[in-house]
């Protein structure tokens, strides 16, 4: 047995690899070595900490320190201070931005001391690519227990009776979703999951997945056991190459371990799992278009009924569910469906993994319990807006969703909540703007991603997105009317009610949450055609402030249509109705003399 | 890699496996633990730090014992070395003096376990580890 008195786990995600975090691993292993610690300390590349924002991340085993922005560089200094004489590297410690102290270790920092992990369990605390080190920690027991312990039906009661809803944006009961499916007779059956992900900023499932394979792969051996399916297929988009790579070695491991394959644990029960590969686009997450997609045909959704629990892949009973959904499921069946059911609020229970993203100090990768609130999840875990910025809106469900305004922060957040909000759960992207954000252009930005995105099958999506779009166009370059808002709510409604699939039908949510939100923001662009937050390019107001201004002519001869008029040495002038708005006055003059509306 | 052919089967891997992964769980809540921290500044590890501290997270290892050890840096008590900080959840920090292999023991069987002090415990007057 390992005698080791010190684990060293480096961050292993997407983030952290990208600034090097895997030569970090080889240098520490390097250093070690060279100091004859080697069998002291064990290095470890675990899977996402989420604390993205100040990656790559090492912490210390058993003191749980926690080093931000390492570099390769600084291993040595980590192995000689830390590891030999017990002396934290303050230099590297996160610096609480409120207090600007350096925090010993995670457990005393904000971020993580609101958080529950359960989806995230083993992210950045085991090694996803050691299938021993999933085992230690229960892996394959509650499939174990499944097979060997309970009938289809009793298991999926035990869903059921947890209260586990979709993560993947729907919040479909999933107990019952498994149940629906496993009603169904076939000679065969598939299970699927969704890992195609395609809400921009979202990375959750790809974190899932990078950290803590084998969850998801028990969790679909389960669900292949409760609905009669032998067969699982992994939908993932191909950009995730890492993800991947892990789910194969995963596999594959299990394999070779008898968990997944013939007479798993001497059941009688068989199950394997393929990948399919998605080329990343957005309306392929839907699972009618998912499922297409996997058959080789082209990605477009299809009318609801028949479902895929009784027409799917191959036009057998299909059970498709997210990855943050089944990340879920073993823990439930190990702890009780009671544990999983006392945590959240009345119809959403456990917890939720969100991306932070925006303007605020902690990026990153988050799970909390259901119920808790945005207030919570912004000030506390968030660390407050970036700069010490005014907050304004947060955008939740993405493309599909709207945005939570400054009445909506202490409102506990659950399925339930954010849809009466006019938002929506969705699959956990969580974009924070601050007062410097207009509300307009965002609204805009999300029509631009659905636009692109629309599979262009149906004409309310099709065309409906793109007029709203150009609509919002003519509002953020000042020739917006009254009436023009109306005209944004009507066919936005009308795009809602008419569009084949979930895509259009929540597509124009953004304008909507932001037409009910910011009415007064949007007045603003078409009447005075002013843009509050200064966003809006067509719209800035460009003046010369008089006692800054020396004269220099600078900014005359930077004009290209000639709006800038003044004697030399005396305060220049610039003619509004001439102004185009194109900023080249501002990047010339040295004097802070222009000032931008 | 033999295959797991039963559930039992995958509980005694299970427990030929968690050893490794031990002082990771421990570290999940140092709160409810015994929390032990071995001076290991040169002057404690020129006196035998390194030593103890083994014998320490062996005999823990062994008989199970709920606490997690941990490296700390000079506490100024260079003349005592190796000295040992014992934190029990909810009790003010105790430090041991001259410690070998033999009070390691000794500070695990007698005072972690069952409570009772033994010779060479230095008055406290420092932050203790929760304070920090
Ligand atoms: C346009 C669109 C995109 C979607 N993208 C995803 C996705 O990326 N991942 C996902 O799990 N579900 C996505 N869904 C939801 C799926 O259709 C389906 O409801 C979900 O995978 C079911 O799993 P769950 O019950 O575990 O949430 C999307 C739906 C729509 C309409």
């Amino acid at each position: 047995m390992s005698n080791y008195k010190m684990h060293i786990l480096v961050c292993g995600g997407t983030g952290c690899r990208a600034s090097q975090s895997h030569e970090i691993v080889e240098v520490f292993k390097a250093e070690l070595k060279a100091h004859n610690l080697e069998n002291d300390a064990q290095v470890v590349t675990t899977g996402c900490f989420g604390f993205c924002e100040k990656g790559p991340i090492v912490k210390i085993i058993p003191d749980n320190t926690f080093y931000t922005q390492v570099t390769p560089s600084d291993c040595t200094e980590i192995v000689l201070e830390h590891i030999l004489k017990g002396r934290k590297v303050n230099r590297l410690l996160y610096e609480d931005p409120k207090t600007q102290s350096h925090v010993e270790d995670s457990k005393h920092m904000d971020f993580y001391k609101k958080q529950l992990r359960i989806a995230l369990r083993n992210c950045g605390f085991i090694d996803p690519e050691n299938i021993h080190e999933y085992i230690a920690r229960d892996g394959y027991a509650a499939l174990g227990k499944v097979l060997s312990e309970m009938t289809a039906s009793s298991a999926i009661d035990e869903i059921k009776k947890s209260g586990l809803r979709g993560r993947g944006g729907g919040g479909f009961p999933t107990g019952l979703k498994w149940e629906i499916a496993s009603k169904f007779k076939s000679d065969q059956k598939y299970v699927v999951c969704n890992a195609d992900e395609g809400d921009p900023g979202a990375f959750m499932d790809r974190s899932i997945l990078e950290g803590d394979p084998h969850s998801v792969i028990e969790a679909m051996a389960i669900c292949g056991y409760c609905i009669g399916a032998t067969k699982g297929l992994v939908y993932i988009r191909a950009e995730y190459p890492l993800a991947i790579t892990r789910l194969k070695i995963a596999i594959e491991q299990a394999r070779n371990f008898g968990l997944l394959g013939n007479d798993i644990m001497g059941s009688g029960f068989s199950f394997d799992i393929e990948l399919r590969y998605g080329a990343g686009a957005f309306v392929c997450g839907e699972e009618t278009a998912l499922i297409h997609s996997m058959e080789g045909k082209r990605g477009e959704p299809t009318v609801k009924p028949p479902y895929p629990a009784e027409k799917g892949y191959l036009g057998k009973p299909t059970n498709v569910n997210n990855v943050e959904t089944f990340a879920s499921i073993p823990v439930i069946i190990l702890k009780g469906s009671e544990w999983f059911a006392s945590i959240g609020t009345e119809r959403s229970k456990g917890t939720k993994v969100f991306a932070l993203a925006g303007k605020i100090n902690n990026v990153g990768l988050i799970e909390v319990p259901m119920g808790i609130t945005l207030r919570e999840i912004i000030y506390e875990i968030g660390g407050g807006i970036k700069d010490g910025k005014k907050f304004k809106a947060v955008q939740t469900g993405g493309p599909s969703g709207g945005c939570l305004t400054e009445k909506h922060l202490d409102t506990p957040i659950d399925y339930d909540n954010l849809t009466a909000a006019g938002s929506m759960m969705g699959s956990g992207g969580m974009i924070v703007m601050d007062e410097d954000d207009c509300m307009v252009s965002v609204a805009k930005f999300y029509l631009d991603f659905s636009v692109e995105e629309s599979c262009g099958k149906c004409s309310p999506c099709r065309i409906g997105n793109k007029r709203l779009h150009e609509m919002l166009e003519k509002i953020t370059s000042g020739k917006g009317t009254v009436e023009d808002l109306d005209y944004l709510q009507n066919l936005s409604k009308v795009i809602k009610d008419t569009a084949l699939c979930g895509l259009g039908q929540t597509s124009p949510n953004p304008v909507l949450s932001t037409l009910e939100h910011f009415y007064e923001e949007y007045l603003i662009h078409v009447k005075e055609r002013r843009c509050p937050a200064g966003r809006c390019k067509e719209l800035r107001l460009y003046s010369i402030n008089p006692d800054l201004c020396t004269g220099c002519t600078a900014c005359t001869k930077a004009c290209p249509v000639g709006a800038i008029e003044g004697e030399k040495r005396q305060p220049h002038i610039i003619h509004e109705e001439k102004c185009i708005r194109c900023g080249a006055c501002y990047a010339k003059c040295k004097f802070t003399a222009i000032n931008v509306q | 890699m033999n295959k797991i052919k039963s559930l039992d089967d995958l509980r005694r891997i299970k427990q030929d496996l968690a050893g490794g992964m031990n002082i990771r769980e421990k570290s999940n809540s140092p709160e409810s633990l015994v929390q032990i921290r071995v001076a290991m500044a040169t002057c404690g590890i020129a006196s035998g730090a390194r030593n103890v501290m083994n014998t320490l997270i062996e005999k823990i290892e062994k008989d199970k014992i709920p606490a997690i050890v941990t490296q700390g840096g000079c506490m100024g008590y260079c003349y005592a070395e190796p000295t040992v900080e014992v934190k029990k959840p909810g009790e003010d920090p105790v430090v041991f003096s001259f410690v070998n292999e033999k009070v390691a023991i000794d500070i695990l069987e007698k005072y972690v376990l069952k409570g009772e002090l033994i010779d060479g415990i230095l008055p406290v007057n420092y932050r203790t580890i929760e304070q920090k």
